[in-house]
């Protein structure tokens, strides 16, 4: 499915825009780069500090529990509200500028429009909003509808369509233009499993033709499937940036079944690493830096006569980095 | 950019058309149009069996038809106020705006193009039910209505500034609380023309002062006054009221404030919509 979402091989624009705000990373300006923006609604604070910068090409991944401003922050980055301090820029321009919004898809979250266009109309109205006519937009328009499978949905009212379908559909209007971002707001919310399959797709395709995605999702496996970097957000703040690379790399921790243990053995054990814990009689956890020392563990307690019952080694899923970022504090929201 | 607006304008009119609400007005419409007639033709018929003169023959066809042209604009009232009511507040809470203030557009432009939609639809709805009841006048009768289209100038000015009100509270409040408040502001302008009206044949200046106070807070009113009193033929302006025509005539500068006033809502619609958060 190369290339069903847009020409690849585009030559990207060089960025105007605030020049104190064009910190030089390798591989060009960054596409997106905000500096302690904050919104607030009367005494209210949706978004404490918003920092960060995405670069070309990313896919990022926005997370963070259930009011903490991440939806408010795409609003902010897309000019629908006014941010109360802080600076920013998309593509290179100020926020809610018009050239730079033209290069911008987004998905909002629940998808809703008019009712009584039909799938292909809606998409025929929001080319026209990118000053789209004629042969190319109704091409488009039919690339777009199979990509997302609604060809044959294509004529019919969006008041009968599903929740999922008015995702998708919503989906194909956030790429009509073809944009250089996209802003996709739980893009797989009200999915089934085949239709998030589908946008995660969708979405490697983007990072193959060089689109930048800006995907704000509670689904981690999904973000864990498709994301270069992630941000943690937590009561409107940024507090933890990391590529999904240093995660895959990063501390892995070792399971053992093992018999007799003693605390000798567990003060030998923290050599090999930390964190080193006891759980029930027979089982101890400890956190390694990489995966290799995990034979040399095994070796060891052969050497000193430990019997193995059980040895696993797992790396920390993004849940479990979620979990740990946000801490206890958190309650479900 | 005009091509905004007129893709804006075009949706609209578009949405108008498939929610059947054209269909609607038009079906309502017609059957207020079927009522008058019936009544036209029996009043018709019943003067041409008694002898009457043919001054008062002609005052019960006029008064008949200027009856007609009041529930005509009150009923374009209702239709200008409520059509697009919830245009603006209706689609930011249902979050269709973002997905549209997303796009390369000025909010200016949406709003405007928001406002032409509603503007050609109201308009068209007032011409046909103008052109209805002047036309079965015309049909049954051979009344001739003389001022018909400067009447039909000062009520469409009338229905689009109270539409542009409609627009511009939907910008900061919601549907049912807009609507309230626009139907409120019209219900201000009726009941100091009344005032006016009321003070001005019982000879009361403070009263006919209330009133055209009022009508510079709330103009639409008394622009169908003054087109009421350019509907009547000369010597029943002389001579008597009836019970839809001005007593009191309101100054044509009425007509400028009251397009000025449209004019200044239209401008705080576009910069009250420019910085609403949706």
């Amino acid at each position: 499915m190369n290339g069903a979402i847009g020409p690849p091989d585009r030559l990207r624009q060089g960025y105007g825009g605030p020049p104190e705000l064009h910190a030089k990373a390798e591989g060009g300006p960054y596409v997106i780069e905000t500096d302690g923006l904050r919104k607030t609604f009367g005494t209210t604070v949706a978004v404490d500090d918003l920092s960060l910068s995405v670069g070309p090409g990313e896919i990022f991944g926005f997370l963070g529990p259930n009011g903490a401003g991440k939806t408010t922050s795409i609003k902010m980055l897309l000019a629908l509200v006014t941010p109360s301090a802080g600076r920013g820029a998309v593509l290179g321009r100020a926020l809610g500028d018009r050239a730079a919004r033209a290069r911008i898809g987004f998905l909002p979250e629940h998808f809703r429009f008019h009712d009584c266009l039909t799938g292909r109309e809606l998409l025929r109205f929001h080319g026209r909003l990118h000053h789209m006519h004629g042969v190319p937009l109704e091409s488009r328009i039919d690339t777009l509808l199979a990509r997302v499978d609604l060809i044959d949905a294509a004529d019919r009212r969006i008041r009968g369509y599903s929740k999922g379908m008015l995702q998708r559909i919503g989906l194909a209007q956030a790429l009509i233009h073809d944009p250089d971002l996209v802003f996709l707001d739980e893009p797989t919310s009200g999915l089934d499993p085949l239709g998030r399959l589908l946008v995660r797709d969708i979405i490697s395709e983007l990072r193959e033709r060089g689109t930048t995605v800006f995907l704000n999702s509670h689904l981690l496996g999904e973000v864990e499937a498709t994301c270069d970097r992630v941000a943690f957000v937590k009561q409107g703040r940024v507090v933890h940036v990391m590529s999904l690379t240093e995660m895959t790399t990063a501390c892995v921790e070792v399971e053992m079944r093992i018999d007799p243990i003693d605390e000798a053995l567990l003060v030998a054990l923290s050599e090999f690493g930390g964190d080193v814990t006891r759980d029930g009689s027979n089982i101890v956890r400890i956190h390694v830096a990489d995966e290799q020392v995990v034979p040399s563990i095994a070796k060891w307690l052969v050497a000193r006569e430990v019997n193995i019952y059980a040895l696993h080694a797992r790396r920390k899923s993004l849940e479990e980095w979620f979990v740990d970022v946000m801490g206890e504090d958190q309650r479900p929201g | 950019m005009m091509s905004d607006i007129l893709t804006i304008a075009y949706l609209t009119l578009f949405e108008a058309r498939r929610k059947r609400i054209v269909a609607a007005a038009l079906l309502c419409g017609a059957a207020f149009l079927t009522v008058f007639a019936i009544g036209m033709l029996a009043v018709f018929n019943d003067l041409g069996r008694r002898q009457v003169t043919f001054i008062e023959r002609q005052t019960t066809i006029y008064m008949l038809t200027v009856a007609g042209l009041y529930a005509v604009n009150f009923l374009s009232v209702l239709f200008a106020v409520l059509l697009p009511v919830d245009a603006i507040s209706g689609e930011i809470d249902s979050g269709v705006m973002q997905t549209i203030a997303s796009k390369p557009i000025r909010r200016s432009d949406v709003l405007v193009g928001k406002w032409l939609g509603h503007w050609f639809v109201v308009a068209i709805y007032l011409l046909m039910l103008c052109a209805g009841v002047l036309l079965i006048g015309r049909l049954i009768a051979g009344h001739v209505q003389q001022n018909a289209v400067s009447a039909f100038g000062l009520m469409l000015l009338e229905m689009t500034l109270l539409m542009t009100v409609s627009v511009a509270g939907g910008t900061r409040l919601s549907t049912v609380t807009n609507g309230i408040a626009v139907l409120g502001f019209y219900g201000v302008a009726f009941i100091g023309g009344w005032v006016e009206q009321i003070g001005g044949i019982a000879g009361i200046p403070s009263a006919r002062t209330l009133g055209i106070v009022v009508s510079l807070i709330s103009p639409p009113d008394v622009l169908w006054r003054l087109g009421s009193y350019l509907l009547q033929p000369p010597i029943l302006r002389d001579i008597g009221n009836t019970p839809f025509t001005a007593t009191t005539v309101p100054s044509p500068l009425m007509v400028w404030w009251a397009g000025g006033f449209t004019i200044a809502v239209l401008i705080v619609a576009v910069r009250s919509f420019a910085t609403r958060q949706l």
